[in-house]
């Protein structure tokens, strides 16, 4: 599987669809599924089919901007959706760069009736109004300006604080699980609770940057219980940790150098528990774009019977 | 699609409600997965108030699973109904009415163990909890030597202890209540929940069941009475991580020792028996009530103070194995004529030093023997940077020295303003080098002269760190500066007392040790925080990176192993003195020098001690490792190399 992942992506090859040419701007790009998305659509550079089908279909990454994919999709069987997602970015152009800003959460919400959709709706938006609260001035301010600026990832654990605490005063009977991922120029920055996931690909690996606070991942990491069993463990769907839980949440924050090209995927269990990660990669291998990638991803998760809200977002750094 | 709990309708009976013309419904004791608890009066005594509790079993309907149900509710009745111990509650009756089975027993008198500590204020005392685990030992040691009627083995596992199951009655003693009556045959969860069980060990979430889980769950449960932390909303099984007298320092190490072997992921680490436990327990108690006034005390205090770190087993292991090697020979010895603050330098086969006796030393890497010296009108804090063939010092008597590597001959000085104790780094044909003046230096290596200088806020003494043409360095003052290689300012930051540490650069993120006690990661392109970490002193150590992991020391005694993807602590080792020399890695070893004189070599994964060598005199001086060999300066005069 390392030899496929080098192949795929690994940094000797040459460009997925031979040396980089100026390709013409690619249409707009439809956002499925996600009314809310306020999305500054990235623009997508089109690709030609590649003569050798072992190649991966990808476009290579813009050269100065984000690319994003985002889908999401109630799956076959829940009667609502309990997921939420939600993107920000922001570029700068110009003598003096802004670095690029992106603001990606996945949040999949739990508690009966509507309680759950409630309670990820609430969290992500928390997320997001502490983190550009803090961030945007400093971001928007001159490289050399005499300004303190905030702490990454104590905005972020600070974020996540804070969405617990109004998940717990306004939903106090739901709880959700929340993957964000903060990226200012090349650094990223996690804050994660629960059982979402973010997979980085790059440089010919293939990694889960987030540890699911999960009963059945602890029983795997004690060696009780293999991979296999964990799927289909009568417990499997229990988490120890979650926004909305009451005080002394602990939050996982991850700080991460992503390299040129490298591709973030954010997701909720909807998918990852049905489409395993070798399938996860040939999909992105076989996708046009980020944003097809996505669709595939979920269509997927929908075909292995989609028992759970699906939810994916991709991005491309800049390469 | 997710629920906190299972939902049972309102399904209870209602006070008043009469079962077998006998027994009268008062009120709902607890709800439970398969239905409620009742307290209830016997009518039979009808001029005493009897009470009873009536455990009642709501059958599911599909007819084939609910005759199981009622099989086993019969036979688990029986069992129950056979057993004699003080603290299991009395069976007195079992029938089946409607779609329900009951259970009548013994009704407590008291309030359990999850009310009790939430209703505590503060943490539970070690006495008390100590007398309770010895009746749980008890108890469990008379269920899992139960025997058959045809007196055979025939074990009960409780499978279910935790602090909501175990009553404190009247008389302040524990009585074990909601035997698992058809626990095994409960609905699959749907969808997501939060919170564990808890206190159940991890072999049986593979569905094994055996009297060393027992052990696990009442050490589990006694970790919860002393630490006030829930095990159903912490990571499951991470117990050894949350160690009883980091959140409750009044528990004894005894006692902690016991609840640890108690809760070994592997079930045959755990006690031998429920017996085994309890015998440890009395032990324990005999010690402590024979102690007046210091209960428990023994040996208390000198590991306790190793036990700060989270890995404290291997710091105690470390350090009680540690060869207080001053038996460690060092390969060769250099005398100087004062103090070696600074760091060695070694390129070429020879090592370089500077001392306070204001002379630069040249010695041979293999055998120590001196080359040259070169002498200087100051003291010489700082270490030497060797630069095609020629070695940079600054001197506190204000000059650059740059001097040849092979002869030790005199090339160019550079004055500053005021005397210069940061180190020289040498990149693009100059040098670079912060002084007293304020002023960070930009040094022409060929002609000696001043390229341009930057003004910072206070002196600079720190060696700068260099890379895509940016230049790094902090002031004491707390400012941190990136720079062009035009002297033109890019950004800069803020601690919040002076930055003496040098700063370094791995994958475009700056690490940074601070006055004020914390190391900063800052991202090198923008100056944006992405983390910090605070010691308890501050810190003039200079960080080093090794994998994932960055060490620093600090004047806390302590050296630092912090996981730089998360900036959290990945272990601490405690020195006997102030860490204040700057940490090098080689091979997956650390080393670092200490104000205690020693020069630690420490397992870079665990911290755990490898080797120490005492020199006569504090180590601030940071060590330099090179083929295998580790140089380092004292301030008693000397020069050592160490094989690493």
């Amino acid at each position: 599987m390392f030899a496929f992942l080098k192949k795929l992506f690994g940094p000797k090859t040459e460009p997925p669809n031979g040396p980089a040419t100026p390709s013409p701007t690619s249409p707009t790009l439809p956002l499925k599924g996600d009314p809310d998305a306020t999305v500054p659509l990235p623009e997508l550079v089109s690709s030609r089919p590649s003569p050798d089908s072992l190649k991966s279909k990808l476009a290579p990454p813009s050269k100065t901007r984000f690319t994003i994919g985002i889908a999401q999709d109630v799956g076959q069987v829940r009667p609502h959706n309990e997921d939420v997602l939600l993107v920000f970015t922001g570029e700068l152009g110009g003598l003096e760069p802004m670095p690029n800003f992106g603001l990606f959460i996945v949040a999949d919400g739990m508690g009966g009736h509507s309680l759950g959709e409630r309670a990820s709706g609430l969290a992500a938006r928390r997320i997001a109004q502490v983190t550009l609260d803090q961030i945007l001035p400093s971001l928007l301010a001159p490289p050399d300006a005499d300004i303190e600026r905030p702490l990454l990832t104590e905005v972020l654990e600070n974020a996540m604080v804070a969405a617990n605490r109004a998940v717990v005063a306004g939903v106090p009977e739901g709880g959700t699980t929340l993957t964000g991922a903060l990226i200012i120029g090349d650094q990223l920055v996690l804050t994660h609770v629960g059982d979402t996931r973010a997979y980085l690909i790059a440089e010919g690996q293939f990694e889960q940057l987030t540890r699911d606070h999960s009963l059945v991942q602890r029983l795997k990491e004690l060696g009780q219980i293999t991979d296999d069993e964990a799927a289909v463990h009568p417990q499997r769907s229990v988490l120890y940790r979650a926004v909305g839980q009451g005080d002394g949440l602990e939050v996982d924050v991850i700080s991460r150098r992503l390299p040129p090209g490298a591709l973030l995927l954010l997701c909720s269990d909807g998918l990852w528990s049905l489409v395993p990660d070798t399938l996860i990669l040939e999909i992105v291998r076989q996708s046009t774009s980020l944003q097809a990638a996505c669709d595939a991803l979920v269509k997927a998760a929908n075909d292995a019977g989609g028992p759970d809200n699906i939810s994916a977002i991709m991005v491309q750094m800049p390469g | 699609m997710t629920t906190r709990m299972q939902g049972q309708g309102d399904t209870s009976l209602k006070p008043g409600a009469v079962l077998q013309n006998r027994y009268s419904i008062q009120r709902v004791l607890g709800v439970g997965g398969m239905g409620s608890v009742y307290q209830a009066r016997d009518l039979r005594f009808p001029n005493a108030t009897k009470y009873v509790a009536v455990k009642e079993i709501i059958n599911i309907a599909d007819p084939s699973m609910r005759e199981m149900v009622i099989k086993i509710f019969e036979r688990e009745a029986n069992t129950l109904a056979s057993l004699d111990h003080p603290a299991i509650p009395k069976i007195y009756d079992y029938f089946n009415q409607g779609d329900r089975s009951f259970l009548v027993m013994e009704y407590i008198d008291g309030k359990d163990l999850e009310t009790y500590l939430n209703d505590t204020p503060g943490l539970l005392g070690e006495e008390k909890v100590v007398e309770w685990a010895i009746e749980l030992c008890d108890v469990l040691s008379y269920l899992h030597n139960h025997k058959n009627k045809d007196n055979q083995p025939e074990p009960i596992i409780f499978r279910d202890l935790k602090p909501s199951n175990l009553m404190l009655d009247q008389h302040g003693s524990i009585r074990l209540i909601d035997f698992g009556i058809a626990r095994n045959y409960q609905a699959g969860q749907k969808g997501t929940m939060i919170g564990t069980e808890g206190y159940s060990p991890p072999e049986q979430y593979r569905g094994e069941s055996s009297p060393a889980g027992d052990i696990y769950a009442l050490a589990a449960t006694l970790h919860h009475l002393l630490t006030k932390q829930d095990p159903r909303i912490e990571p499951p099984f991470s117990f050894s991580e949350r160690p009883i007298r980091k959140a409750n320092p009044g528990v004894s190490m005894e006692l902690e020792a016991i609840i640890n072997t108690a809760l070994n992921y592997n079930p045959a680490d755990r006690f031998p028996s429920a017996q085994a436990m309890k015998d440890a327990l009395v032990a324990l108690r005999r010690r402590s009530s024979g102690m007046l006034g210091h209960p428990l005390g023994t040996g208390r205090l000198d590991l306790g103070s190793l036990g700060q770190g989270r890995p404290v087993e291997s710091q105690a292991a470390g350090v009680a194995a540690a060869p207080a090697r001053s038996e460690v020979t060092p390969l060769w010895a250099f005398k100087c004529e004062d103090e070696v603050r600074g760091s060695p330098t070694a390129a070429n086969g020879v090592v370089y030093v500077g001392a306070y006796d204001n002379n630069l030393y040249a010695v041979t890497a293999a055998d120590g023997q001196l080359l040259w010296k070169y002498a200087t009108d100051g003291g010489l804090p700082g270490s030497p940077a060797v630069h095609q063939d020629i070695v940079y010092i600054g001197s506190e008597d204000r000059r650059l020295h740059a001097v040849s590597a092979k002869s030790g001959r005199l090339q160019w000085t550079y004055y500053a303003d005021a005397p210069i104790r940061s180190s020289p780094r040498a990149a693009d044909s100059h040098v670079f080098i912060g002084a007293d003046d304020h002023y960070l230096h930009a040094v022409n290596v060929v002609t000696g002269r001043r390229a341009w200088r930057f003004q910072a806020t206070d002196a600079v003494r720190c060696r700068p760190a260099i890379a895509n043409d940016r230049i790094f360095f902090g002031c004491e003052s707390g400012e941190f500066y990136a720079i062009d290689m035009r002297g033109e300012r890019k950004w800069h930051f803020k601690a919040k007392r002076g930055l003496t540490s040098s700063p370094l650069l791995a994958n475009n993120t700056l690490y940074v040790g601070s006055l004020d006690g914390m190391v900063y990661a800052l991202d090198a392109s923008s100056g944006w925080t992405i983390w910090r970490f605070r010691t308890n002193k501050p810190i003039l150590s200079s960080p080093a990176i090794d994998g994932n992991l960055l060490f620093i020391g600090s004047a806390d005694n302590h050296l630092y192993a912090i996981d730089i993807r998360t900036g959290r602590e990945a272990w601490r080792f405690q020195a006997e003195g102030q860490v204040n020399s700057s940490p090098a890695v080689n091979k997956g070893v650390v080393y670092v020098g200490s104000v205690d004189g020693c020069l630690h070599a420490l397992e870079a994964a665990s911290g755990k001690l490898r080797w120490r060598f005492k020199a006569g005199g504090p180590i601030t001086s940071s060590p330099t490792v090179v083929n295998d060999v580790v140089y380092v300066g004292s301030f008693d005069h000397y020069l050592y190399a160490l094989t690493a």
